[in-house]
């Protein structure tokens, strides 16, 4: 380090030497990118986690946009994504898995861990008959789609639930929201596997660079994720929950279409595949449907829409043929969809406050234990 | 300098190296540094000043040259084409306006070309007309001084900061109710003038050596130091500027070695850290102390990295162009007491302190009529070092609080090692007793420096005090 470069004697002439330097490090580089599409190392890395081991697992998914603030980021790795979150701990055995499966009202926007429904359902420490404890995990991630959510409850079995509570509403049906969940994407092989008729964007040509920085991404994802657990752990923060928002629409204009398009056959267009495809995923293990509840508006033209994502008919006839789907087919539903008071919604017609939260976990409560049938 | 700045100057500095060699170094670097100084200044909301930060870097020294500069080292002959490439490029990037609406090597789309023409016009008078004085007056190098001191106190006292971003934005029609310390952010701008006030100083006490137009910008603005230092000495510099530095197999190999140690520490160790790293959000975010001193350790050494890793890049550019820059840390954490941490942290800084402030207050103490006692000299000098070098950072209750606790720390390990020093030489000459003796000091240097870190990452002195206590469980 000390040694003073400028006067050190030199032999060769210089441009020969440096371009011989030049093609070796050229060709390392080369090899060590092969090496890294070859053995793509973030894949391979995805099952080992200081989650669960230096520190406690998430009590939810890893998602966000802020990562600065709220020490949690979205990465689309499941493996890495379950091997953080609490339900890949080994099971106690006055344990009661009961996993909640959804969208963001499961995840708990601007919601607190505790506030979410998990939280507030762990809350009403319920007990089976033979005194296990239920234990709900939070395994709902923020986007609308019911393939992503069959695809969560293929990863979560090997987790072993004793129960699946799985909450969805209309957008969450495929062909109902413009937009695909990016998770679909990154998981395309999982999701043709498990949705062989699945209309997934067309992948875009994978060129080597693709690849390379693709997989650059994310191991670089990864190390950052393991890193935030130090945050996670020292605060106990997995949102920004101090960011501004707007509250949802109250007031519509007299529109009658959903998703721009004028009233239709509700009932043939659902596509209930991914129902059938998690139910039958879950085996052996009860799934219980629920309509989850949604913004009811008393605003402006509120006669024609419901709230912002729904016009009133669409919402009746999703609901009907829910029904008729569920009653066909025997599955357990709840419809719970105008159990919350208008008041208690915060930025969307599915996100909950904190006492729209309670009300929900409350009801949900009741019918578990209603179920229990204990002597 | 972000790591595509950083790719971006590997690129020319190997391109100037392979393709270029006829350019003499001198010219390119003084190239190459004046266009950096726009490409690398941060944008700012007060319309235009991230273009005339940049031309004033240059101007100030432009202007300190031709201040300490002997007469017959002012031939037109001889630093004339220097102040034209200087000027051209100025010119150049302002033509960058009919390129880019956005900024194209300037950081947003830079003034009216008359304006440039008249600015690079007023400059060229000022320096003409101060280039015909045949003696140096002491006053304008006072003034220079002066005026170095008052810029960096403008920027670094945020109200002042604040208020005076207020009167640019009346001035440029914008709203001085939003007026921030932020606005006027100054690439590279405590160095640069620390650099110029050593020329300065060394030109008042006759040691600054002779050197022109070219050779002095360079050493004011050269590229890989002009944002993170270190703090070269003129003369060192110029020294290797006039030696002949052909890039060869040796030069290249420990260059590269340099640059890769340095990529690693600041954009892999320190870029890591700083996602766990102690700060005004998380401080009080934090419950346990436990977490708390995690945090704080990660805060320790993310600053450490982070500036090392700086550094490195900047020496390891330096290599590959010539130019040896001084080391500014030397494993500062594994120094047994303060004292031999501040003698291998940003050593460049200290040492610059204790040239230009340190030696001649303490010289000046001990030689005064009414004679004081050693140890308050001691105290005195240390103290108010440190607490410079903490407003250095910024005027703050924060940094001055910080600079105060490196300051009595100084004072305390000198007093106690004054004390030890008998008592225990014969129990660490034993062998074994030594080692365990520098491993206590490593460790307990290492924390108090730690916890004086608090006050420097978090700007509320009552939030740090919480967080102090929090760390021994209050």
């Amino acid at each position: 380090m000390d040694q003073n470069p400028v006067n050190t004697p030199h032999t060769k002439p210089s441009p020969r030497i440096l371009g011989s330097v030049l093609v070796r490090a050229l060709i390392l580089l080369v090899i060590f990118l092969g090496l890294a599409v070859v053995l793509d190392p973030a894949g391979a890395l995805g099952k080992a986690s200081l989650y669960n081991n230096l520190f406690q697992g998430r009590e939810r998914f890893p998602y966000g946009e802020n990562p600065q603030e709220s020490y949690n980021m979205t990465i689309n790795n499941l493996d890495a994504m379950f091997a953080s979150h609490q339900v890949s701990r080994p099971r106690q055995a006055d344990e009661f898995r009961v996993f909640i499966f959804g969208d963001s009202s499961v995840w708990g926007t601007l919601l607190s861990n505790e506030q979410t429904l998990a939280g507030m359902l762990n809350e009403q420490a319920i007990k089976t008959c033979d005194g296990r404890r239920f234990v709900f995990y939070n395994l709902g991630y923020p986007t609308l789609s019911l393939q992503k959510d069959a695809l969560f409850i293929n990863r979560a079995m090997q987790y072993e639930p004793d129960l699946i509570l799985w909450p969805l509403t209309l957008e969450s049906f495929p062909g109902m929201n413009p937009s695909t969940s990016p998770l679909l994407g990154f998981n395309r092989e999982e999701v043709k596997r498990l949705f062989p008729a699945s209309d997934l964007p067309a992948e875009k040509e994978q060129t080597i660079w693709n690849r390379i920085q693709e997989q650059r991404r994310g191991l670089a994802d990864w190390i950052r994720f393991q890193i935030y657990g130090v945050m996670w752990a020292a605060t106990g923060i997995d949102q920004d929950l101090f960011q501004e928002w707007q509250p949802a629409q109250r007031d519509f204009d007299p529109d009658n279409t959903f998703n721009n398009k004028e009233k239709f056959d509700l009932a043939a267009a659902l596509d209930f595949t991914p129902l059938t495809t998690g139910i039958s995923l879950a085996g052996d293990t009860p799934v219980w449907l629920v309509n989850e509840p949604i913004l009811i508006s008393s605003g402006e033209n509120s006669a024609i829409r419901y709230n912002f994502f729904y016009p009133r008919w669409v919402y009746d006839d999703y609901r009907q043929a829910l029904q008729n789907e569920a009653n066909a087919n025997g599955w357990t539903y709840l419809d719970l969809w105008n159990l919350v008071p208008e008041g208690e919604f915060t930025n969307s017609a599915i996100h909950l406050t904190p006492a729209g939260q309670r009300l929900l976990a409350e009801r949900i409560a009741r019918e578990i234990e209603r179920n229990l049938e204990c002597e | 300098m972000s790591f595509q700045n950083i790719l971006i100057f590997i690129a020319l500095i190997l391109a100037y190296r392979l393709l270029l060699k006829k350019l003499p170094r001198g010219w390119f670097l003084l190239v190459a540094s004046s266009l950096a100084v726009f490409w690398l200044q941060p944008s700012l909301p007060i319309r235009y000043l991230d273009f005339w930060l940049p031309v004033a870097t240059l101007a100030l020294a432009i202007l300190a040259w031709v201040i300490t500069t002997t007469p017959e080292n002012r031939s037109l002959k001889q630093n004339l084409p220097a102040f034209l490439v200087i000027a051209t490029i100025v010119l150049l990037v302002g033509l960058t306006r009919f390129i880019s609406p956005t900024g194209f090597l300037a950081p947003s789309r830079p003034p009216q070309t008359t304006t440039i023409i008249l600015v690079l016009g007023a400059l060229a008078a000022i320096t003409w007309l101060l280039s015909l004085r045949k003696r140096n007056p002491s006053g304008l190098l006072i003034g220079g001084i002066i005026l170095l001191i008052v810029l960096l106190v403008i920027l670094k006292f945020p109200p002042l900061t604040t208020w005076v971003s207020a009167q640019l934005r009346n001035f440029t029609g914008q709203s001085a109710a939003l007026a921030s310390p932020l606005d006027i952010r100054w690439l590279g701008f405590s160095y640069i003038a620390f650099r110029l006030i050593h020329t300065i100083r060394d030109r008042q006490s006759g040691r600054l050596p002779q050197v022109n137009l070219q050779e002095f910008v360079n050493y004011v603005i050269f590229f890989p130091a002009v944002t993170a230092g270190p703090i070269d000495r003129i003369e060192r510099f110029t020294g290797d500027l006039r030696k002949p530095a052909e890039m060869d197999s040796t030069r290249f190999v420990d260059g590269s070695r340099r640059l890769l140690a340095g990529l690693f520490k600041k954009f892999v160790l320190a870029d890591a850290l700083a996602l766990i790293a102690l700060n005004a959000t998380n401080a009080s975010q934090v419950d346990s102390g436990g977490w708390t001193w995690v945090l704080l350790y990660a805060f320790a050494f993310q600053i450490y990295f982070d500036f090392s890793g700086y550094t490195d890049i900047a020496i390891g550019l330096g290599i590959w162009l010539g130019i040896v820059l001084p080391e500014n840390f030397n494993r500062p954490y594994l120094k047994p007491n303060l004292t031999q941490f501040w003698n291998n942290w940003h050593m460049t800084l200290t040492q610059w302190f204790r040239a230009y402030y340190f030696n001649p207050l303490t010289r000046a103490l001990r030689s005064s009529k009414r004679p004081l006692p050693a140890w308050f000299i001691l105290l005195f000098t240390q103290v108010t070092t440190m607490v410079l070098i903490g407003m250095w950072h910024g005027i703050t209750w924060s940094f001055i609080i910080w600079g105060l606790w490196q300051g009595i720390g100084l004072f305390i390990q000198n007093r106690y090692s004054e004390w030890a020093k008998p008592r225990t030489s014969a129990l660490t000459s034993r062998p074994g007793w030594g080692k365990a003796f520098n491993a206590m000091g490593i460790i307990l240097t290492f924390n108090y420096l730690a916890l004086g870190w608090v006050w420097f990452t978090v700007p509320d002195p009552a939030l740090a005090l919480q967080v102090i206590g929090r760390l021994f469980g209050a």
